[in-house]
């Protein structure tokens, strides 16, 4: 018994060990960013790292905003992301309502091509679609952006998957009283939905704010860039700022840091699910 | 006739649902789509008058340095990437699911470089893997190592420094998909295991593996997929070189179509990287068959 219980002791030890090495590996990359988002430049590359900057220069995080325009990028990518999301989220449940619920001539048909064009990987297509929005004057327009992500195959998949879940029975009878198909939309398949909406929204969410190839073909003028290609321009412009580039990488993830850590329920879920149906 | 006129109302009630979505999906990704095939037939700049090419931009693409560079390498990225992710999510999911205490923080913890955005993350790793003054080669230099790797700026280093960026990037996405499979095993089978008196390896060799072949070869499938199409992280770390010694298709296609206006021969390119998906998506198809 002696023997057992320290024999487990040593594994739960070296799992510990391995678990906390594993953290470490993923966690210092980020905590490195904030220390060196402290310092001057010149003590950002000090060896041993000075995890803890003994004059913490806050300077760096007013000084972002006036070095480039950090403020319009953010605001031009929470706008983007917002529209996307809703659209995205709207479109999305609306279509998919009508192919899990529906019965319609063509179906069958219609989703195959949606299915079909998930394994289609965008950049194969990404050219003759820049030429398209081109010769729609939608080049350096945000429009382009939104057009580009609002109405993902995967989107009305995903929802699809949901609604099929939900019992047939449930919406004979909101028929049965007299609802309208839009009114049982509304009132009983997205309320019921909540779960597979979050999801959606995350990955919708995560996947605009982080975007991009997209903003880098379409959007060239400095007014209407996102964080992402922006923040890279700052990069390439200043390569020696480094603390400055670490304080605008900080706050180029806050807000997907909140989303995340708020939503985290849903996307393991949404991962898992993705994952378990292939 | 008033059945009829019902049954008509139904079918436009059903498209009224289907169209915002549709119209969208249609313009933006449909008609893209059919054009970059047949763009793959043409020689086209974007602006003068199209010609007919037959099948001379795939034909070109033989004697195409930057294409074979790009293929080989974006092949050397995939057979790198995917078993590496594949061992270190699976382990990581092991041991997560061993219900330790601060499993969520684990779980939270290993998810953050994936939804991290990416410039950022690869911001940190530049710095963080600068071959002159970065801490990676500092700590390397006080252990006593001379000749450390130059990473990004090395080419024999270069792909290895990607291939290391995206394990890391990409494996707590695939531990959680490794958890669920995981959750999904009959715990009788290791009490079965337990008392024909197996060690903790055994149970992992002769239970866990076997019993997760669906997710590994579904992990395997999507890896494999993302890996064909790489190219922000190439950009960001090492922008293609140095040469090319990390030029990959997606580059090859971006640069043929942005830099020099060879849509026909981009789109070439682009068939090429759609047939190896292709392939890869019709394997999957077969062998989920065999596996249910």
């Amino acid at each position: 018994m002696q023997v057992q219980s320290r024999y487990t002791k040593t594994i739960a030890t070296i799992l510990y060990a391995l678990l906390i090495l594993c953290a470490l590996a993923m966690l210092l990359p980020f905590v490195w960013m904030i220390s060196a988002s402290l310092k001057l430049d010149k003590d950002v590359f000090t060896f041993p790292i000075e995890w803890i900057p003994s004059n913490p220069r806050w300077e760096n995080y007013l000084e972002i905003w006036t070095t480039i325009p950090l403020g319009t990028f953010i605001r031009n990518t929470a706008k983007l992301t917002v529209i996307v999301t809703f659209l995205q989220l709207l479109t999305s449940s609306f279509a998919a309502y009508a192919f899990a619920k529906l019965e319609f001539k063509g179906r069958d048909l219609l989703f195959l091509g949606y299915v079909a064009t998930i394994a289609m990987p965008w950049q194969v297509y990404m050219v003759p679609q820049f030429i398209m929005m081109r010769s729609f004057g939608l080049n350096n327009t945000h429009l382009a952006i939104i057009f580009l992500q609002a109405f993902s195959a995967f989107g009305v998949f995903l929802m699809k998957q949901f609604y099929m879940s939900v019992p047939d029975e449930l919406c004979e009878a909101a028929r049965i009283d007299g609802m309208s198909e839009y009114r049982i939309w509304a009132q009983i398949m997205l309320p019921l939905s909540k779960p597979a909406l979050s999801t959606l929204t995350i990955f919708t969410f995560v996947n605009t704010w982080n975007d991009f190839l997209g903003p880098l073909l379409y959007l060239t003028r400095m007014e209407l860039k996102t964080v992402q290609i922006g923040l890279r321009m700052f990069i390439s412009q200043y390569s020696s700022e480094y603390g400055l580039i670490m304080a605008a990488s900080v706050v180029a993830l806050i807000p997907v840091v909140i989303v995340f850590l708020s939503l985290q329920k849903f996307f393991v879920q949404g991962v898992a699910t993705a994952g378990l149906k292939g | 006739m008033s059945s009829k006129q019902a049954h008509i109302r139904k079918q436009l009630v059903a498209y009224s649902f289907i169209a915002p979505n549709f119209i969208g999906f249609a313009i933006f990704t449909l008609v893209p789509i059919v054009f970059a095939v047949a763009l793959a037939f043409l020689h086209w700049d974007g602006s003068n008058p199209i010609e007919w090419a037959g099948l001379a931009n795939f034909r070109d693409l033989l004697d195409d340095d930057q294409f074979k560079a790009a293929l080989k390498n974006t092949i050397v990225y995939t057979a790198g990437t995917v078993p590496l992710t594949l061992i270190t999510s699976l382990l990581l999911a092991v041991l997560l699911n061993q219900g330790i205490k601060g499993r969520n923080f684990f779980r939270t913890v290993s998810f953050f470089p994936y939804v991290a955005s990416l410039v950022a993350v690869a911001a940190v790793w530049n710095m963080i893997f600068n071959p002159s003054k970065g801490p990676v080669n500092m700590l390397l230099y006080s252990l006593g190592f001379e000749n450390v790797p130059g990473w990004a700026a090395d080419k024999d280093w270069a792909m290895m420094t990607i291939i290391l960026f995206s394990v890391w990037k990409y494996m707590g996405y695939y531990m959680i998909i490794y958890l669920a499979g995981l959750q999904g095993i009959n715990p009788e089978l290791y009490e079965a295991a337990n008392l024909d008196g197996t060690n903790a390896w055994q149970r992992f060799r002769y239970v866990t593996v076997p019993q997760l072949s669906a997710t590994t070869f579904f992990v395997m499938v999507m890896l494999t997929i993302q890996c064909f199409k790489v190219y922000d992280i190439v950009y960001m770390v090492t922008q293609g070189g140095p040469g090319t010694a990390t030029l990959v298709l997606v580059y090859d296609i971006y640069n043929k179509a942005f830099i020099s206006w060879n849509l026909g021969s981009a789109s070439a390119v682009a068939m090429v990287l759609f047939a190896l998906v292709l392939i890869v998506t019709l394997i999957q198809f077969r062998g989920e068959r065999k596996l249910r």
